[in-house]
């Protein structure tokens, strides 16, 4: 019983200027274990900020968030994260880099080393425990950050645009991946983008947030992740009930960035 | 035979690799676009050519080469050069190298100072009488001066050893001419063949001549040094002059000073009357001649000078191309090298010097260039065991008794263990002015980097240890080393101390910078990523941040090296007794060209041999560098 519970979430930053930014305004959500959620918004509109928060990096200025029974106050082990460029350490070797929080923790050697072949395997590297990290390829670096946030058997992974920057067909083989390790593990996954059409296939849950101040503007509940897991996901992208829900979000966020920048201009 | 054809191998070198060179642009098809990076690649024989003109220019210029290809020519110049110099005082008497005549060159000086003197005279406050004949004895100088000119006045007898002086020189001239001159066979060539050869010993030239040649023009020099001493005896001293010197002398002498009118302007008139006689006494020289007289010994000379020449033949040839930048000069008993050929020592002598200091049993100053010892293990590590674990065993020192006995006891035991004072193994330590010097930089470094790292990481991530700090370091940094030298060698001494914690500053404050820039420039998202895998505050500072900075770490070891071993040069300079500094700096006071030169090397070798490593070093620590 690990869920993910919102309680007014607050987020105030003060500027150079003096003013303030309201990045994040009240808010409230419980994500259940073993949910599949994506957030997609315009940009600045605190998606990042709201997942440095669930990950401890940043502290709320107002309410908090309760994993299971406890209050975030800080990183923990029961939160995984994959960023956006994979933040592998490049001094390190696949293998090394994927078993760094086992090593931090001090855990048994041999244990170690069958659960990163394990792991490994499961991203499909076999083999590629001993090759330096900067020699991969933006794919494989990703599977590798993957393989790296799993080992520790988190509560709750966290991903910041995770797939942002590779090219489409690499894209869409990640995408299955992460839907094949939602489904075999049962993890909860809390999954930030900007491709609304990731977003829509990697969100059992969608979050659609709205900037000035940050704050959830839309939930959807969609059927499309299970579908992928059986199905092709190119198919579900063609599907009908896909394109409408996506054309639906895709005007909503132009409307968005449209009054930003109406916004801007009267300023 | 080797250095010759080592340089004529260099020269077929440097010729084959800029052909090769040539060929190859010709026949490279691709990427041969100006300003394409990847053009710069390979070329291993313009490193070829590179090395091969440096050798050329300094064998050539060393005089090396020259040696090599005619190993006679520095005698027989020598010998040329004892009669330029034995030539070299009746010579100067006339406009040969210099643009006057000396006789010209005497008269107007001499005129210029009695100019000086009348001119002194009417700025006096002298009574009227004092200066009218004090000023009519200037005039009377005056006269006596331009009468040494003048032909009617000179003794018969000056001219007829002007013209015996002629005739001496055309006679040598001509003999040097003859090619049966000298008519009797060297008497001493058995000997000159048993000396030394060019650059054998400190005189680097042997003197005696050794070819005819040779020894025609040693004989010659002989024969010029009599016509030059007679020379220098024959003055112009004909009665009629000697009679104007007389009158003049007699003059000044008589010269009454009148102290009535006080002290000042007495002591004014004793100036005045001093200084006509100090051009009084030039005068009385003699060695202004009528200018004509002198004509003919000028010409004789400027015809021995032709002979010379011609008589030197393909010998002149060598000197110009084989020596050049210098010639060769005479000296009293020996002949020396001048020029480049001097201060450039040959590689060969180099080597040769090198190889000798090299020997263990030579070194420099009875200390071994680079060599080992062989010492007690409780010595050598002693300098790791600190010597108040001793004090700190409860107890006390033991004190003599009554019967004059010391015994020992536990805490003794201790002390001399600290001390290495105990019985050991013997092992082998290097020691020697190199590994003096090397030490000192790897120590210095140590210190630099075991306390600069950690302290530069921490400024990267404290506004704390940043504010704190950051003037101190940026204030002692931009200070040129060898400012502090003499401060700290004065607190520390000249032993190793002072200079490892120079070279510790020097590191130090290069460490922390380079070792904050590597702290600041992590990538937040890596340290988040360490955070939320479950890694403490020390671990992301060594397993993250250390790692992540190791590019700008290893870049300011790099550097640290570098300056580290100039800073110790110019340290070991100023003061020390070891160390290739203090060699370097012996061998200045002694004008050793070859030591310096030999000690300028190897530290350019060493400093090679440092960054060469640091290059592997960083190749195989960081590859990650710019791909990450």
């Amino acid at each position: 019983m690990s869920d993910l519970v919102a309680d007014k979430v607050n987020m105030v930053f003060n500027t150079k200027g003096g003013g303030t930014v309201h990045a994040l305004k009240d808010i409230s959500f419980t994500l259940k274990e073993g949910e599949l959620l994506s957030v997609l918004g315009p940009s600045g509109c605190g998606k990042t900020t709201l997942l440095n928060i669930i990950a401890g990096f940043n502290r709320p200025t107002g309410g908090s968030f309760y994993l299971g029974d406890e209050e975030i106050s800080g990183p923990g082990l029961n939160r995984g994260m994959v960023f956006q460029q994979g933040a592998l350490f490049e001094w390190l070797t696949v293998a090394e880099n994927v078993n760094f929080g086992l090593r931090m923790k001090g855990s048994n050697k041999k244990e170690t080393a069958k659960k990163v072949e394990e792991w490994l395997e499961i991203v499909g590297l076999q083999g590629f425990g001993n090759t330096p990290t900067y020699q991969l390829s933006g794919g494989m670096q990703q599977r590798v950050a993957l393989a790296r946030c799993l080992i520790n058997d988190p509560d709750l992974i966290l991903m910041d645009e995770p797939l942002g920057a590779l090219d489409a067909l690499t894209r869409e083989k990640m995408q299955t991946l992460v839907l094949k390790i939602w489904k075999e593990t049962g993890k909860t996954i809390m999954i930030i983008t900007h491709s609304v059409e990731e977003a829509l296939l990697l969100g059992e849950r969608l979050f659609v947030m709205a900037p000035r101040p940050g704050r959830l503007h839309k939930e959807y509940r969609l059927p499309f992740a299970e579908e992928g897991l059986t199905t092709d996901p190119r198919e579900i992208k063609n599907s009908e009930h896909f394109t409408q829900v996506r054309e639906e979000i895709l005007t909503m966020i132009w409307d968005m960035e449209e009054e930003i920048m109406g916004k801007t201009d009267a300023a | 035979m080797i250095v010759g054809t080592l340089f004529i191998v260099l020269i077929c070198l440097l010729i084959g690799s800029i052909i090769y060179g040539r060929r190859l642009v010709k026949t490279e098809v691709t990427d041969a676009v100006f300003g394409n990076p990847t053009r710069a690649l390979g070329g291993w024989h313009w490193i070829v050519a590179g090395v091969s003109s440096i050798l050329i220019i300094w064998l050539y210029f060393s005089w090396d080469a020259g040696r090599a290809f005619f190993p006679k020519a520095a005698n027989e110049l020598c010998q040329v050069a004892k009669l330029n110099r034995t030539a070299n005082p009746i010579r100067s008497a006339f406009p040969l190298e210099d643009r006057l005549l000396r006789g010209t060159a005497l008269l107007q000086r001499d005129y210029g100072q009695i100019d000086l003197l009348e001119m002194k005279l009417a700025n006096t406050n002298f009574d009227d009488g004092d200066r009218t004949e004090l000023k009519s004895i200037i005039t009377e100088m005056r006269t006596t001066l331009s009468a040494q000119a003048d032909p009617k006045l000179i003794a018969p007898d000056t001219a007829g050893k002007l013209e015996g002086i002629t005739k001496r020189i055309n006679d040598l001239a001509r003999n040097l001419a003859d090619d049966g001159y000298p008519a009797e066979p060297d008497p001493t060539r058995e000997e000159a063949l048993k000396q030394p050869g060019w650059g054998e010993t400190s005189t680097e030239i042997p003197v005696m001549p050794i070819t005819d040649l040779g020894y025609k023009f040693a004989k010659a020099s002989e024969v010029m040094d009599g016509i030059s001493k007679d020379f220098g005896k024959i003055r112009n001293n004909g009665e009629a002059i000697t009679g104007k010197l007389e009158a003049l002398k007699a003059r000044y002498t008589g010269f009454e000073i009148d102290d009535s009118e006080g002290e000042e302007i007495t002591a004014q008139r004793k100036e005045l009357v001093k200084q006509i006689e100090k051009i009084y006494r030039r005068i009385d020289d003699g060695k202004i001649f009528p200018s004509a007289m002198t004509q003919s010994v000028e010409d004789a000379l400027i015809n021995l000078d032709e002979v010379k020449k011609s008589e030197q033949g393909s010998l002149r040839l060598i000197d110009l191309l084989a020596l050049p930048g210098g010639d060769i000069q005479a000296g009293n008993r020996a002949c020396s090298e001048q020029g480049s050929g001097r201060w450039l020592p040959k590689p060969s002598d180099t080597l040769k010097t090198f190889t000798r200091m090299a020997d263990p049993e030579v070194g420099f100053k009875n200390i071994p260039l680079l060599w080992y010892e062989m010492k007690p293990v409780g010595e050598v590590f002693e300098i790791l065991i600190p010597d108040w674990i001793a004090d700190l065993v409860p107890g006390e020192y033991p004190r003599h008794n009554d019967e004059g006995t010391v015994l020992t006891n536990f805490k003794n035991k201790v002390y001399n263990f600290a001390t290495g004072n105990y019985d050991s193994m013997m092992i082998p330590v290097p020691i020697g002015h190199i590994w003096d010097s090397m030490m000192r930089v790897l120590a210095g470094l140590f210190f630099g980097i075991i306390l600069g790292v950690p302290l530069g990481l921490y400024m990267g991530l404290s506004r704390f240890a940043k504010g704190f700090f950051d003037p101190l370091i940026e204030l002692y940094r931009p200070i040129p080393p060898l400012a502090w030298a003499p401060l700290i060698l004065t607190i520390f001494g000249i032993q190793d101390d002072g200079k490892i914690f120079l070279l510790f500053m020097v590191a130090f404050a290069i460490m922390v910078v380079s070792a904050r820039t590597g702290a600041t420039g992590t990538q937040l998202s890596k340290v988040h990523a360490a955070h939320s895998l479950g890694a403490s505050k020390f671990q992301i500072i060594r397993k993250v941040i250390l790692p992540n900075s190791l590019p700008e770490i290893l870049t300011g070891i790099r550097i640290s090296i570098g300056v580290c071993w100039g800073t110790l040069v110019a340290a070991e300079m100023l003061a020390g007794t070891t160390g290739i500094g203090f060699v370097e700096n012996v061998a200045r006071k002694q004008s050793d060209y070859e030591i310096i030169w030999m000690t300028i090397l190897l530290l350019g070798l060493l400093g090679l041999m440092f960054d060469l490593i640091m290059r592997f070093i960083i190749h195989r620590t960081i590859p990650w560098r710019g791909k990450g």
